[in-house]
């Protein structure tokens, strides 16, 4: 009794820190990346490549006075930003990152992942109208929108997924990709799929994964020339915190279920060097390719982005679907 | 009639069984919490805060049940679609805030708490009274298994549900043009 007790409060120190840990370090390699690309030096003066940044940042964040605004609901004003921050962490209870490293290994993961992701919009809504603030109103409504528009091709393509593994349980899903590289699930032709559309059913997610996180080129909810900063317009301190790292928790999120569902998980190409790592490597580049995205596209339009989502992304997925279906009756 | 014998000897609270009696009443505060603020709130958008606190509790207590795909399904569906879709409501129809809505007649107070006396006591009553039959598991719960049962068994009553998803949309849709002129 007591071991297991101790083993769930481990777990749930790891998965903290991991989510804490990545969150804060993001933002250091999104500066870098940002000034990289933008041929300036970025964060380099506080440690060795700047790398002390992030705990400074916090410890400044932490040190300045948490103002709440008169006329703004305070007690949604303040369950807004935990919102954001407590469903990244849950997620990580079911992502498995190698056949040993997972802190609790249910057959729903799938179905827990996108329970707990669905939180995060109304999280964005009750900031955005406890603020009192309409730009912070605004953007929150654009945010809520665009949630609701990009989590239906998210779950058809996922299904398409599942449908193929025929289970929704990660670790079965990595199972039985890890065959071969060939057999992961973004390559067509080997592996158990047979499905031509599978790197476009990547395509899809990845572009979903970019707007559910409100990434760039899809931050229409932070159009900072349009709505001074979008709905944490009002936050400081902490709070301000915790939406920045509820929303790098979810990219990493995001990018552990792109991992898991196309590419093996931590399965590695040619039997090179069996480990966790081959999962964190997958991680990284997809998290290095959606910082990449942000510094290299503008910004869509809000119609821009919601016709993408309804009048292309959602008819194509339909499609993907009703074809893995046909595929699976047939072979 | 007898209770049954839980009813009188009541487990330890450090006992595996009083843990998991801890649990459930967290849950169900947890639900009732949210249920009052939902009905209590002046303002609708804490209202529905509060609802999805009692859904969250739900959700809770159907994991509890040993049922996790059911719990998962009230999260996806009714925070994450439910709660947004009441919310984007709201704010479409910018309701008046601090608004009395409707009169305080003499059925409101007195004959309300009343009525939910008694069918909270008479609930309660046949709650006790009831001799319940120890139900055998049939499965294990797994998706495996709801998803044949559905398909196989309870066929009719899937495809049913469809239908009833299906003229909820045609009927929103009817509604949403009858104003229009185009």
């Amino acid at each position: 009794m007591s071991l297991t007790l101790l083993n769930v409060i481990i777990a749930v120190v790891i998965a903290i820190a991991f989510a804490a840990l990545n969150a804060a370090y993001l933002v250091w390699a999104e500066r870098r990346g940002a000034a990289r690309i933008q041929r300036r030096p970025g964060p380099n003066i506080n440690g060795p490549f700047g790398l002390l940044q992030p705990p400074l940042d916090g410890i400044k964040l932490m040190a300045k006075q948490l103002i709440i605004p008169g006329g703004v609901d305070k007690i949604l004003f303040i369950a807004a930003p935990v919102l954001a921050m407590f469903p990244a962490i849950m997620s990580f209870v079911t992502i498995p990152f190698s056949d040993t490293i997972v802190a609790k290994n249910m057959d729903v993961g799938i179905l827990m992942i996108f329970a707990f992701a669905s939180m995060g919009g109304m999280s964005l809504l009750f900031a955005g109208w406890s603020s009192r603030n309409k730009y912070a109103m605004m953007s929150s409504i654009r945010a809520v929108s665009q949630a609701v528009a990009y989590e239906i091709p998210m779950l058809i393509t996922t299904i398409t997924v599942v449908m193929i593994a025929g289970s929704m349980n990660l670790m079965e899903i990595v199972h039985q990709q890890s065959s071969s590289i060939l057999h992961w699930n973004i390559f067509p032709l080997l592996g158990n799929s047979h499905n031509l559309l599978m790197p476009f059913s990547f395509l899809i997610f990845f572009v979903c994964t970019l707007a559910e996180t409100n990434r760039a080129p899809f931050d229409l909810g932070e159009a900072e020339s349009e709505l001074v900063a979008g709905f944490h317009t009002e936050y400081g301190s902490m709070g301000f915190g915790l939406f920045f790292m509820g929303e790098y928790a979810n990219i990493v999120i995001g990018s552990c279920m792109t991992t898991i569902l196309f590419l093996g998980g931590w399965g590695c190409p040619f039997g090179l060097f069996p480990g966790v790592w081959w999962f964190l490597l997958k991680l990284y580049i997809l998290i290095a390719t959606i910082i990449w995205i942000r510094w290299t596209f503008p910004r869509t339009t809000i119609y821009g982005l919601l016709n993408l989502s309804w009048k292309i992304l959602i008819p194509l997925s339909l499609f993907n679907l009703l074809f893995t279906a046909g595929l699976i009756k047939v072979f | 009639m007898n209770p049954p014998m839980s009813l009188i000897e009541a487990p330890s609270l450090f006992s595996v069984d009083g843990l998991v009696g801890v649990v459930f009443l967290i849950m169900m505060a947890i639900t009732v919490t949210g249920g009052i603020i939902a009905c209590n709130s002046e303002r609708l958008v804490r209202a529905v805060a509060g609802l999805i606190v009692c859904f969250v509790g739900v959700a809770g207590v159907y994991y509890f049940l040993n049922s996790p795909f059911v719990a998962m399904m009230q999260m996806l569906i009714y925070v994450g679609a439910v709660a947004v879709t009441i919310s984007f409501a709201i704010m479409l129809a910018a309701p008046e805030e601090k608004m009395k809505i409707g009169t305080s007649s003499p059925l409101v107070g007195p004959f309300g708490f009343g009525t939910a006396a008694l069918i909270t006591g008479g609930l309660s009553v046949l709650a006790v009274r009831t001799e319940w039959p120890v139900m055998t598991k049939i499965n294990d719960g797994s998706v495996k298994n709801i998803g044949i049962q559905l398909l196989t068994n309870f066929s009719m009553v899937f495809e049913l549900i469809s239908i009833v998803l299906l003229i909820a949309i045609i009927g929103a849709l009817i509604i949403a043009r009858a104003g229009r002129d185009s």
